[in-house]
């Protein structure tokens, strides 16, 4: 055997990673703390998200999955009084450097929400508004992006003839894709998902878990579930947070059949408390 | 506080058909051993026909299974416990359907005298009784050690089996008109050393059951 294949395998097992491909990681969370004033709502968390890959985050209601999602686009920073310590690295930079803007990194990091939360404009006028923001004005220019990005959200064909209604008239799964689209439009790297399925039927749910598998080709993507059923689905990856800790995080197929810790195996049967 | 009881309570139920089914299978080997010996053709009928009972059970093991999974989405050691349930039922299903060929030895064998008392086959199944109520417990306790217990016993049915084999054989050189019998009581003894294989396929999976990982002895 080559040292080459031996180096590259073995690169493959420190990467955990055995299909060939070496990715790389696109958030690296190095022993982030986080306080609600003297709430201590993350313990020294330590994560390595990989590229093109679903990761999912479970765990109990108040367990600090969503604390967790919402620092990695430093949203939680709009609620008062809360302090973080440790970092953040997307893409081999702090988050948390004191140059870091935010609106640099919001550019590379879309985010879904539990509700979908269209503008009160035209459809058209949801997914157009990321780039006009950013300056760009060409009509033909925006017209290729919203086609392109409701391609990519999977709602063109249910949409094309009627691009100016209001997004309103929607129903709550073309809603939540056509906030998918509104993402995809600023080409993000990144997509943070916060139970982007908790408030849909089980028909959106799916067509919302297929695209999600189809989006990983091009974007990384950290959702946060309760639908456990839905983690085992469509996350390569899934960490399990605890009171603030990560228990346990591996790959989905471990965490389902054989997890190794106890608390890990009770929430997922269901049999905690 | 159990938090998922309805489905425990479905596990529970998943565990007593399984030794239900179990509990059959030890009985009708049993009685298949009492039929020959006796050579009692009446008995070994009944046998014959009481086996709808165990492909019936066997049945209301899948289709309990199957709904316990549609409804309760099991996973992890949950899943495992119905998959594993499910393939001790099909283990335990064979093993009864030995008691059948060993029935239907009986009957071929008719009345002509035995040419030797049952000394091994009852031994073997002795032991493969035994395995087979280990087994039941076993899973039921989710007990690797008994599991591993199962598995030193089969050696030695099989050992009986070569005995009985070699004996069975000198004796045919001998006594060339007992051919049919010995034939028969050849595949007796093969019947039983397969039941007690089958119980090893059990001790495997729950292996398998307790650990996440698949074990060949």
């Amino acid at each position: 055997m080559s040292t080459v294949f031996v180096d590259k395998v073995k690169k493959a097992v420190e990467s955990n990673d055995l299909d060939g491909k070496v990715k790389n990681s696109v958030y690296k969370t190095n022993q982030l703390n986080l306080w609600y004033g003297d709430n201590h709502a993350l313990k020294n968390i330590d994560l390595d998200i990989i590229e093109n890959e679903v990761t999912s985050i479970i765990g109990p209601s108040g367990c600090g999955k969503s604390t967790y999602i919402k620092t990695l686009n430093r949203m939680i920073e709009l609620v008062p009084g809360v302090k973080t310590s440790g970092e953040i690295n997307y893409r081999g930079r702090n988050i948390f450097d004191k140059d870091y803007g935010v609106e640099e990194l919001r550019t590379k990091v879309g985010m879904v929400f539990q509700k979908p939360n269209p503008f009160p404009k035209s459809i058209y006028e949801n997914v157009a508004y990321g780039p006009k923001i950013h300056g760009i004005r060409d009509k033909k220019i925006l017209n290729e992006i919203v086609e392109k990005s409701l391609r990519g959200a999977a709602i063109w064909d249910e949409v094309k003839d009627r691009l100016n209604q209001n997004a309103y008239g929607l129903s709550g799964g073309q809603q939540q894709r056509l906030c998918i689209a509104r993402c995809l439009a600023i080409e993000p790297d990144v997509i943070l998902m916060d139970e982007p399925t908790s408030a849909l039927d089980p028909i959106s749910t799916l067509k919302v878990e297929e695209l999600v598998q189809e989006l990983k080709e091009n974007y990384s993507i950290i959702i946060v579930t309760h639908n456990m059923q839905q983690a085992a689905r469509i996350s390569d990856k899934t960490a399990f947070f605890l009171n603030g800790e990560v228990v346990e995080f591996d790959v989905t197929d471990k965490i389902f059949s054989n997890p190794k810790d106890k608390r890990t195996e009770d929430y997922i049967t269901g049999r905690f408390g | 506080m159990p938090v998922r009881e309805k489905f425990e309570a479905g596990l529970k139920e998943l565990q007593e058909k399984l030794t239900e089914l179990g509990e059959f299978s030890i009985q009708a080997l049993q009685r298949s051993l009492a039929a020959l010996e006796t050579q009692n053709i009446e008995m070994a009928l009944e046998i014959i026909d009481d086996d709808a009972k165990a492909d019936r059970l066997y049945e209301e093991i899948n289709d309990f299974a199957i709904l316990l999974i549609a409804k309760q989405a099991p996973v992890a050691i949950d899943l495992r416990r119905i998959i594993v349930g499910i393939k001790i039922a099909t283990d335990i299903e064979r093993i009864a359907d030995f008691a059948v060929n060993i029935a239907k030895a009986t009957i071929r064998i008719g009345n002509q005298d035995l040419v030797k008392p049952m000394v091994h086959v009852k031994r073997m199944l002795e032991i493969t009784n035994e395995m087979l109520r280990l087994s039941l417990n076993a899973y039921n306790e989710e007990d690797t050690r008994l599991a591993r217990k199962i598995a030193e016993m089969d050696d030695e049915v099989d050992d009986l089996n070569k005995q009985a084999f070699m004996e069975l054989f000198e004796i045919s050189k001998n006594k060339p008109e007992y051919l049919h019998q010995i034939s028969q009581l050849t595949f007796v003894c093969r019947y039983l050393e397969r039941a007690a294989d089958h119980t090893t396929n059990i001790a495997e999976n729950i292996f398998y059951l307790v650990k996440g990982r698949q074990y060949d002895w």
